[in-house]
C-alpha cells in the first residue's frame, strides 16, 4: 500500500472571544495528531461531540488553516505538498483530488441552484470540461449516485435528505478525487436511507477508485464501512487500530467505554447496568493534567494523572494506542456474541 | 455495480413536480399575506402615479391664480341632472361664487351649484413632456376654457391646483425614497458585504462607526447638514443633496442586514463546499452568497424607504430639505403649518395623508416580503 | 386487542385512535391511522419509526399536546386515573381535567431540553415550582424534595448545582435535570420522545440506564419514542414499529426482533449494520425508494410502494391486525394470505 496522505504533529487552537479589546481565550481543538491515509483504505475518525474530528477533517482539506504541523500529500505521480503551505492558488489543483461530503443535506446544497448546476459547478470552476462534455459528465454523475437525469432541473428541495445527499456525492465525485472525507456523511439520515447511502459509497468506492476518511461517531457504521479505526478524545488520537483488531480488543479504555455504550439492536444482547460509564466529556477549555482520559477513566492510576501516555505501536501490530497500561490491560471488545442477521 | 436509481416519479416525492426558483416560491408565499397584496398594489397605484404625473395633474403645479386663493375643493362630478329630472353622464364640476365674511372682511369662496363647467377627459393641452421624454399634448382630465375653475381638491394660498401639486409632490417624495435606498443599499451591500466576509478587524471597526451615526439623534444631524448646504444651489442639486444626506444614515441598517445575512451564510455548508471547490471570493459572493440574499435585502429595501419618505417630509416641513419651488408632500405640508390656514382650508392636510397611506402600504408590503422570505424567520 | 397476556391492569390505552391536520388550502391529511397501543405500569412500550412515520405525533395526542388544526376523528384515549377511566380523546386540551393529567399523572421529557427549560430561571427553582404546585408544601421542604431528585438522576452536587441555569449545565446534565423535573409529581406514565437522540453514545448509554433504574423505582409505565433500533433494544419490553402513520407490527420486544413479520420491519432491522467481524460482515439491504408523502399515501397498506413482497390486494386493501402469538400483531397480507406462503 502507498501511503496517500500523512499528517504530521497537526495541532489548531482557536482562539475565543477577544476583538478589539484584550486577547481571547485559547481552545486546543487538536493536538499533535499524526496519522496516514492509505491509498484505497477507508480510514474512519470517530469520538464524540468535541473530540476534534470534524475540526481534522476541514484541516485536512484546509477548510481550516491550522495552526501548526503538516499535511503532506502524495499526488499521483507527483511529488509530495504540504498542504497546509499553500495558498489559495496553489493549493486549487489539488482541490480536485481531495473532496468533501457534508454531514447536513439541507445546508450543504446552495438552495438557489438547480441540481445540475450544482454538481457542474466543480467542473466549472476548473474549467475542465464545458458544453455538451460537462453535459455529459454531470448526468453521468448523477446516473451513478442514483439521480435521474430528468431530476437535474430541479431546485434542492424538491428532494428528501436521502437524495440530497446522493446530490452532495455526486457533487465531490464529478471531479474524479482521490481522497474523499466523508463527515459525518449519514448521520442526518433515517436507518433505510441510510443503508442506501451506505451501500452507494461502498459501490462508489470500487467504481472510482477512491480512499475514505469518514468522519463518524456511530461505531456500527464505522464498524461495517471502515478498514481502520482512528478514536479521538479531546483533540488527542488515543487508539489507531484496523477495525477487527479494534473492535475485537480495543487496547485503550475510551475505545472500551465507546462500544460498551454502543446500543446494539439485539434485546437478547441487552447490557446490564453499565455502572463502568461515568462522567462526560470535560469542557475542552479546562483539559485534564496527564492522561485526557484519566477524569472518567476506571483503570486510572497516579501515573496517569501526571504523565501524558505517547500514542505508540502495541506489540509491534498494528495498533496503536496512547495509554500507559495497553499492553496489559484486558478490555473488552464488541464481538464476544456473534449476532445472527434477522429473517 | 448495483445503484437503486430513483426515478423520476420517485424524486417528485412532495407531491407535485416542483420546478419553481427561491423566488416563485417567495411570490407563492407573498400572495397568501392578504394585506401585504392589497398594499403592494397601492404602491404600484402611488408609483404609477408618480411617473405619469404630467399626464394625470389637470395644471401645471406652479401655474398660481390670484382669483381663487383657497378655494374650496369643487370635487367631480360624473352625472348631471337635465331639466326634465333624469340624470345623464356629464363630468363636471361646479364653478364658484365668492362671499365676504362680514366679521373678518374676508373673501372666502363657496361652490356654486348651479355653474356647471364640463370636464373633458384626454382633454388636449399645452404640448409637455411626459416623464421628461414623451412628447405629448393630452392630459387625463381638463376643463374647456382656461379661465374657468377646476380645483378638485382645493386651492392654496395662491390659488395653485392642490391635485396637481399633490400628484407632482407624489413623484419627488417617492423618488426621493427610492433613491435614498438605493444609495444606502449601495453602500450597505459594500461595506456590510465586507465585514461580513472576511470579518476581524474590518469588521469591529464598520460595526463601532455604525454604532456610532445610528447613536447620533438624526433630526439635529440632517437639520445640520442641511442647513450647510448652500443657499445658491439649483433644485436638482438640493434634491441630491438631500438624498445623500439621508442615506448618509440609512445605510448603516442596510449594512447590518448585509453583514449579518453573509456572516450567517459564510458557516453554511454549501459555501464551504464552494470554497472547496476552489471558487474564488467573488464567485463565492456573487453566485453562492447574494442570491441566497436578495429577497432578504429587497424586503428590507422597502422596509427602509417609508423611513427615507417620512425624513424628507420631516425637514421638508421645517423648512430645511427641499425648498419652493420643488414639490414635494413635505413641501406641500408646509403651507398648512399653521392653525389659520387649516381653519379655513383643511383640504391642505391631504398630503399628510397620502404620507400615511404610503408609508402604512410599504410597510405590510414590506412586512410580507420578509415574512415570504424567510418563512421559518422571526 | 394485542396485549401480553399476564400484564397488569394496563394504565394507558389507545384504540383505534386517528389524527388528522387539516390546512387552509388542502385537503386534510391523515397522520395516523387506527393506532392501538397498551401501556401497563413498569413497562416499556417503544414507538419505533423513521422520521415523518407519525410517532411524536401519537405521543403527543396522548397528552393532547398537538397544534391547533391537529383533531382525533376517531379513536379512544383510556387513562386509568386509579378512580376510573377517562378518555383523554374526549377531553378538551386546554380543560383542568387535562391539566390534572399533564405533569401531574402523565409527564413528557424531549430530545432537546433546552426548549422546555426556562432559560431564565435556575434548575431547582423550575423543579421547586412543580413540586409547590402539585404538592402545597412550602418552599424549603420543596426545595429539599428537589436536591433528592436531582441527587436520584445522577446530577453530582444536587444541592449546589439546582442553582445553577440550564446553560451553565452540559447536554447530559441538563437531560437528567429534565427528567428530575418530569419526576417531581410521580407520574405514573412517562412520554420519552427521543430523549436521547441529540446526545453522545456515552452519555446516552448513561441516561438510559437512569430511566431503566427510574423506571423499576416508581413502577411507572414508559412510551418512549425513538428512531434507534438498538435504543429499543436496550430498553424496550414492547414495541410498535410505525410507518407513514400506521402501526405495522407491534408485540412483545424479543418476539419482534427475534421473528419480524412485517416486511417493513425486517426491512427496518437489515438497514441497521450488524457488529460483526469482516468475514461474516453481510451488505445492508436498504429499503428501496423514499417514504413517500401522506397524501400519496394508498388506501391499503401504507408500505406497499416500498415493499419487496407487494401484491393484489396491498395497495388498495388496508390489511387487518394478524395476531400472530401472544401478543405478536402484524398488519400485513401476506399472514393471511397462505399459512404455507407467508414469510419465514
Amino acid at each position: 500500500m502507498t501511503t496517500l496522505l500523512s499528517v504530521e504533529n497537526l495541532s489548531k487552537v482557536f482562539t475565543l472571544g477577544g476583538g478589539l479589546f484584550g486577547k481571547g481565550r485559547d481552545l486546543v481543538a487538536l493536538n499533535d495528531i499524526n496519522l496516514t491515509v492509505e491509498q484505497g483504505e477507508t480510514l474512519a475518525i470517530v469520538g464524540e461531540s468535541g473530540c476534534g474530528k470534524t475540526t481534522l477533517g476541514r484541516c485536512i482539506i484546509k477548510a481550516l488553516s491550522v495552526t501548526s504541523g503538516h499535511v503532506r500529500y502524495h499526488p499521483e505521480g507527483g511529488e509530495t505538498v504540504d498542504l497546509t503551505t499553500l495558498n489559495k492558488r496553489e493549493i486549487k489543483p489539488f482541490r480536485r483530488d481531495i473532496r468533501m461530503i457534508f454531514q447536513d443535506p439541507m445546508s450543504s446544497l446552495n438552495p438557489n441552484m438547480r441540481v445540475f448546476d450544482i454538481v457542474a459547478e466543480p467542473l466549472r470552476i476548473h474549467k475542465l470540461l464545458r458544453g455538451k462534455d460537462l453535459e455529459a459528465r454531470v448526468y453521468d454523475t448523477l446516473a451513478k449516485v442514483g439521480i435521474a437525469a430528468d431530476a437535474a432541473g430541479r431546485y434542492p428541495h424538491a428532494f428528501s435528505g436521502g437524495q440530497r445527499q446522493r446530490i452532495g456525492i455526486a457533487r465531490a465525485l464529478v471531479l474524479d478525487p482521490r481522497l474523499v472525507i466523508a463527515d459525518e456523511a449519514v448521520s442526518a439520515l433515517d436507518v433505510s436511507i441510510q443503508a442506501q447511502v451506505l451501500n452507494l459509497l461502498d459501490d462508489l468506492k470500487a467504481d472510482f477508485g477512491l480512499t475514505y476518511i469518514f468522519i463518524s461517531h456511530d461505531l456500527g457504521v464505522v464498524n461495517y464501512i471502515a478498514d481502520r479505526v482512528v478514536v479521538m478524545y479531546l483533540g488527542h488520537v488515543v487508539e489507531n487500530a484496523p477495525t477487527e483488531m479494534l473492535f475485537e480488543r480495543p487496547r485503550h479504555p475510551y475505545t472500551e467505554m465507546l462500544l460498551e455504550a454502543l446500543p446494539i439492536a439485539d434485546p437478547t444482547r441487552r447490557k446490564g447496568r453499565r455502572t463502568e460509564l461515568k462522567g462526560e466529556i470535560p469542557y475542552l477549555g479546562n483539559r485534564p493534567q496527564g492522561c485526557p482520559f484519566h477524569t472518567r477513566c476506571k483503570y486510572a492510576q497516579d501515573r496517569c494523572r501526571s504523565e501524558k501516555p505517547a500514542l505508540h505501536a502495541i506489540n509491534g501490530t498494528a495498533q496503536q494506542a496512547a495509554c500507559h497500561f495497553a499492553e496489559t490491560l484486558e478490555l473488552t471488545g464488541a464481538y464476544d456474541a456473534p449476532q445472527k442477521a434477522i429473517a | 455495480m448495483a445503484v437503486e436509481t430513483i426515478s423520476p416519479a420517485e424524486a417528485a416525492a412532495p407531491r407535485k413536480v416542483r420546478r419553481e426558483s427561491q423566488l416563485a416560491l417567495m411570490w407563492r408565499r407573498f400572495r397568501q399575506h392578504q394585506l401585504a397584496v392589497v398594499s403592494l398594489w397601492l404602491v404600484i397605484i402611488f408609483y404609477l402615479i408618480a411617473a405619469l404625473a404630467e399626464f394625470l395633474a389637470p395644471t401645471d403645479p406652479s401655474a398660481y391664480s390670484a382669483r381663487f386663493t383657497y378655494a374650496p375643493p369643487q370635487g367631480l362630478h360624473l352625472f348631471l341632472q337635465n331639466e326634465d329630472g333624469g340624470w345623464s353622464f356629464q363630468p363636471h364640476v361646479n364653478g364658484y361664487k365668492s362671499e365676504v365674511d362680514p366679521q373678518a372682511m374676508r373673501r372666502t369662496f363657496v361652490v356654486d351649484p348651479e355653474v356647471v363647467i364640463p370636464v373633458r377627459f384626454f382633454a388636449p393641452s399645452e404640448p409637455y413632456l411626459l416623464a421628461g421624454f414623451i412628447p405629448m399634448s393630452v392630459k387625463l382630465m381638463g376643463v374647456e376654457g382656461p379661465r374657468d375653475p377646476f380645483y378638485i381638491l382645493g386651492a392654496d394660498r395662491l390659488g395653485r391646483d392642490l391635485l396637481s401639486r399633490l400628484i407632482h409632490g407624489t413623484r419627488i417624495s417617492l423618488s426621493i425614497g427610492l433613491a435614498g435606498v438605493t444609495l444606502s443599499l449601495f453602500f450597505g451591500i459594500i461595506i456590510g458585504g465586507f465585514a461580513g466576509f472576511y470579518g476581524g478587524w474590518f469588521d469591529s471597526a464598520v460595526m463601532r462607526v455604525v454604532e456610532f451615526i445610528r447613536s447620533m439623534p438624526t433630526i439635529p444631524l440632517w437639520l445640520g447638514l442641511a442647513a450647510a448646504l448652500p443657499k445658491d444651489w439649483t433644485a436638482l442639486q438640493t434634491y441630491f443633496a438631500i438624498t445623500i444626506i439621508l442615506s448618509l444614515i440609512g445605510w448603516t441598517e442596510l449594512a447590518r442586514v448585509v453583514r449579518g445575512r453573509f456572516l450567517s451564510l459564510r458557516t453554511e455548508d454549501f459555501v464551504t463546499a464552494a470554497q472547496l471547490d476552489g471558487a474564488s471570493d467573488w464567485r463565492i459572493i456573487t453566485r453562492h452568497m447574494v442570491p441566497s440574499f436578495t429577497s432578504h435585502i429587497i424586503a428590507a429595501a422597502t422596509l427602509a424607504i417609508p423611513g427615507m419618505i417620512l425624513a424628507e417630509t420631516a425637514l421638508s416641513f421645517l423648512g430645511l430639505g427641499l425648498q419652493a419651488p420643488i414639490v414635494s408632500w413635505g413641501t406641500l405640508l408646509q403651507e398648512a403649518q399653521n392653525i389659520r390656514t387649516l381653519a379655513t382650508a383643511p383640504w391642505l392636510l391631504a398630503p399628510g395623508i397620502c404620507v400615511v397611506v404610503i408609508i402604512l402600504a410599504l410597510n405590510f408590503f414590506g412586512d410580507g416580503l420578509r415574512d415570504a422570505a424567510d418563512p421559518h424567520g422571526r | 386487542m394485542p396485549q401480553t397476556p399476564m400484564a397488569d391492569k394496563p394504565l394507558l390505552t389507545v384504540r383505534n385512535m386517528s389524527i388528522s391536520f387539516s390546512s387552509p388550502d388542502e385537503a386534510d391529511i391523515e397522520a395516523v391511522r387506527q393506532v392501538d397501543l397498551t401501556l401497563t405500569p413498569g413497562k416499556t412500550l417503544a414507538l419505533v419509526g423513521e422520521s415523518g412515520c407519525g410517532k411524536s405525533v401519537t405521543a403527543r395526542a396522548v397528552l393532547r399536546l398537538l397544534d391547533k388544526n391537529a383533531v382525533i376523528p376517531s379513536g379512544e384515549i383510556l387513562f386509568d386515573t386509579g378512580q376510573g377511566a377517562v378518555d383523554i380523546a374526549q377531553l378538551k386540551p386546554d380543560s383542568l381535567a387535562m391539566r390534572s393529567i399533564r405533569g401531574a399523572e402523565i409527564s413528557m421529557i424531549f430530545q432537546e431540553p433546552m426548549s422546555s427549560l426556562s432559560p431564565v430561571h435556575t434548575i431547582g427553582d423550575q423543579i421547586d415550582e412543580i413540586i409547590i404546585l402539585h404538592d402545597r408544601v412550602s418552599p424549603k421542604q420543596a426545595r429539599e424534595r428537589t436536591v433528592a431528585l436531582l441527587d436520584q438522576v445522577g446530577v453530582p452536587g444536587a444541592r449546589d448545582r439546582a442553582n445553577a441555569y440550564p446553560f451553565e449545565l452540559s447536554g447530559g446534565l441538563r437531560q437528567r435535570a429534565m427528567i428530575a423535573m418530569a419526576l417531581a409529581c410521580t407520574p405514573k406514565l412517562l412520554i420519552a420522545d427521543e430523549p436521547t437522540t441529540a446526545l453522545d453514545v456515552t452519555t446516552q448509554a448513561q441516561i438510559l440506564d437512569l430511566l431503566r433504574q427510574l423506571q423499576d423505582d416508581y413502577g411507572m409505565a414508559m412510551l418512549f419514542i425513538t428512531h434507534d433500533l438498538g435504543v429499543v433494544a436496550e430498553v424496550a419490553d414492547d414495541i410498535a414499529v410505525m410507518y407513514l402513520g400506521d402501526v405495522v407490527e407491534q408485540g412483545d420486544v424479543y418476539e419482534v426482533f427475534r421473528s419480524p413479520k412485517h416486511p417493513y420491519t425486517q426491512a427496518l432491522m437489515n438497514s441497521v449494520p450488524r457488529l460483526s467481524r469482516k468475514a461474516d460482515r453481510q451488505r445492508l439491504s436498504p429499503i428501496k425508494g423514499t417514504v413517500p408523502s401522506p397524501r400519496d399515501r394508498p388506501a391499503g397498506c401504507a408500505f406497499t410502494s416500498r415493499c419487496p413482497h407487494a401484491f393484489a390486494p396491498c395497495p388498495d386493501q388496508r390489511p387487518e391486525r394478524t395476531q400472530l402469538s401472544a401478543g405478536h400483531v402484524a398488519r400485513c397480507h401476506l399472514l393471511t394470505r397462505e399459512p404455507a406462503e407467508a414469510l419465514a
